[in-house]
């Protein structure tokens, strides 16, 4: 008996599409605009960052492993120093952990307000997203003050930070989180009281409690279904024990809870951060590096709640410079798999702000060259553009009043 | 001789495809000032035509080749149309025939229809969808606009375009009136869906179908669409300012077409996309609804 072939329309979403940053194919078998199966294909993007770190000694792994991201580029050096460290029996000073915890919840603040902006895309609100990101550019600036990068900070390495934050430079943080505030509260407003944003959000492809944690979600994802989890408070590391906040939660687990509670931790990460800055004054300045010279052989795990949920890192040493195992697991690893149970419920409109609301960790790590078309030579090198790069920085402090 | 001059130079082709790369030019500068961006240069619509005109046409394969590349020429040719009709209007009343208007609303159906021809002949599935979202929405707007049309007609008591306008010249424009102004809300929203802006947009959702109907086309059809849809942005706007308050002026009648075109592009970037369903409920119920109100006003006299 031959078999009948179902025919069945397919949506493609990627590998290349405007809904998505980074490679991934999502497959959307549709009846009409009704989703009913969703293909995910992962893995355009590997680039065997673990064999790479297994090549370079320790010191390096921890700025190997922060170019995993270029968004949440802070935490897998936050989770990997975490693990050398339980290796090694590792206890670095105070402020030390401060510091830590201020470049993490930075991170976070500028992870979801870019969220915050994508989301406002997806739903082709494209002033929310110009808006957003426009808000997001002090807090880069700050990024780019105190440790001289935008992105890629490099502050972690093993036993403390390669810079400190100097007691002066704290009041133009404090300034910097005073201005941020009126802006979230604005999105906030905008965001919750618009009632086509709630027509858009409200009730469409929820991830319920039992669902998350039969995928064992993690983050935001797992906190907007009311699975009350979270690294920082659950297993306390840097100085997240030290200071006063609160985990966000949400019940429904639709796309307008992801949004709510993303928008309200980051009221809880300036909370933070204002904690650890007045904690920072009362440190006596330049105790941040333990200047770490040998890892013993062991092995060691380190957690870190990365803006996307709990990334996880593995290491094993033998007792040379080396790691001989290192095992990194993304928050998207695991929350990316719940589209196929979520983009199910809704129409390919509610899949692209489904599939969107995940928050997809993406990776950029090209560098770029400028080659001169007639000639076939370089124009700018790297050392060219790390001197681009220092000039920016210099007419930034130059803008912002600072005189080195 | 002078119908020609009037289809391909003014106020036809020629004149509506300017103001068209103006509109577009005015939507995109605007747009970007509200965005905090810097918005594009005056001559970005004509510098991005005429790449396209430059480029490659692909034709996919398995399809009906006349079809697909006849169909933004339907498109084009009826908007140009319109232009001719509404401005003459505007600026010489006589010169209209008995039943113009309804002319008019027949014409403006056919760019959308051709985006669907054309959508269906693309053998696309994105495209195919594009289409049909394209064909459930004129189905939702097309009532509410027809009534707040029959708002305009009750008020001026004509079904031909220089009718309509020499009497707002001479008694107070339809857009004073309570009836007049429901009417006027519900077509701004109607025509918002014509011109496939946000929040619907839902045709060419670019984060959900990457532009729908228009995926397959490429170079020169793809070139007349865009040119239909700019020129769109033109005559929908001041087919408004001739329906609800036209002037004797033509500089006059132009401003008021850049402030209903602003409405447009303001509405535009303060909305999210609503989903198809939402938007054939929006129009069946609120939209019906208010432009029936705005049909019943008209009738007892506000």
């Amino acid at each position: 008996m031959e078999e009948e072939k179902k025919k069945q329309t397919v949506i493609p979403i990627g590998p290349y599409h405007p809904l998505q940053e980074e490679p991934e194919f999502f497959k959307l078998f549709v009846n009409g605009e009704k989703v009913e199966k969703l293909d995910i294909e992962i893995g355009y993007n590997h680039r065997g960052i673990e064999k790479i770190s297994e090549s370079k000694h320790f010191d390096q792994v921890a700025f190997t492993v922060e170019r995993i991201c270029g968004i949440c580029s802070t935490s897998h050096p936050f989770a990997y120093v975490n693990a050398v460290e339980d290796l090694a029996g590792i206890e670095v000073t105070d402020r030390t952990k401060y510091i830590r915890s201020i470049v993490g919840e930075l991170e976070r603040l500028h992870s979801h307000l870019l969220w915050l902006g994508l989301a406002g895309h997806f739903i082709g609100y494209n002033t929310v997203w110009m808006w957003v990101w426009k808000a997001r550019e002090p807090l880069l600036d700050v990024m780019e003050y105190i440790t001289g990068n935008r992105q890629h900070y490099s502050m972690f390495k093993i036993g403390g930070v390669r810079l400190d934050i100097l007691n002066e430079d704290i009041p133009r943080m404090e300034k910097m989180l005073d201005g941020l505030l009126p802006y979230i509260d604005l999105f906030k407003g905008a965001v919750m009281d618009d009632p086509v944003i709630q027509a858009r959000a409200k009730g469409i492809c929820p991830l319920t409690k039992k669902e998350a944690i039969d995928f064992c979600a993690v983050g935001p994802l797992a906190r907007a279904s009311g699975v009350d989890i979270d690294i920082r408070r659950d297993n306390p590391y840097a100085a997240y024990g030290m200071v006063d906040w609160k985990v966000i939660t949400a019940v429904n687990g639709d796309i307008f809870d992801k949004i709510v509670v993303r928008v309200l931790e980051m009221y809880e990460s300036v909370k933070i951060i204002r904690g650890c800055l007045n904690g920072l004054k009362k440190e006596p300045e330049g105790n941040f590096d333990l200047k770490i010279k040998n890892i013993p052989a062991g092995e060691g795990i380190g957690r870190h709640e990365a803006p996307r949920g709990e990334v996880f890192h593995f290491v094993r040493s033998d007792g040379s410079n080396r790691p001989v195992r290192h095992k990194i697991r993304a928050p998207s690893y695991v929350n990316v798999p719940t589209n196929e149970i979520t983009a199910i419920k809704g129409t390919i409109s509610d899949a692209a702000i489904t599939l969107g609301a995940v928050d997809p960790c993406y990776c950029c790590t090209e560098r770029c060259v400028v080659i001169d078309k007639n000639t076939n030579k370089k124009i700018l090198g790297g050392s060219d553009l790390i001197k681009l790069s220092q000039e920016k920085t210099r007419e930034l402090k130059k803008k912002m009043g600072i005189t080195e | 001789m002078s119908t020609f001059f009037d289809y391909l130079i003014f106020p036809g082709f020629l004149f509506s495809a300017v103001f068209g790369m103006l509109a577009v030019y005015i939507d995109r500068k605007v747009s970007a000032r509200v965005q905090w961006r810097k918005g594009p240069p005056l001559l970005q619509p004509v510098y991005d035509f005429v790449k396209l005109l430059g480029k490659e046409i692909s034709v996919p394969e398995q399809t009906s080749v006349f079809t697909f590349l006849s169909a933004p020429v339907f498109g084009l040719a009826a908007i140009t149309l319109v232009s001719v009709i509404v401005w003459n209007a505007m600026l010489v009343p006589g010169k209209t025939f008995i039943g113009d208007l309804i002319v008019v609303i027949y014409l403006l159906a056919i760019p959308s229809i051709a985006v669907i021809i054309g959508g269906f002949a693309s053998n696309n599935p994105i495209a195919s969808i594009g289409a049909s979202r394209e064909m459930k929405l004129i189905l939702s707007y097309e009532i509410p606009f027809i009534l707040s049309i029959l708002t305009v007609i009750i008020k001026t008591g004509s079904i031909r375009m220089g009718d309509i306008v020499t009497y707002q010249l001479a008694n107070p424009a339809v857009i004073t009136s309570a009836s007049g102004i429901i009417a006027f809300i519900v077509a701004i929203l109607c025509i918002q869906a014509k011109l496939c802006l946000t929040p619907f947009d839902i045709p060419e959702a670019e984060q959900e179908i990457i532009a729908g109907p228009a995926v397959e086309y490429s170079g020169t059809p793809l070139a007349i669409f865009k040119l239909t849809k700019w020129i769109m942005l033109f005559v929908l706007p001041s087919f408004l300012v001739a329906l609800f308050m036209p002037s004797a002026d033509f500089l006059y009648n132009l401003l008021k077409f850049a402030g209903v075109l602003v409405i447009i592009i303001l509405i535009k970037n303060t909305n999210p996309r609503l989903r198809i369903d939402q938007a054939v409920k929006f129009f069946w119920t609120y939209g019906a609804g208010l432009s029936l109100i705005a049909v019943i006003l008209a009738l007892i006299g506000l």
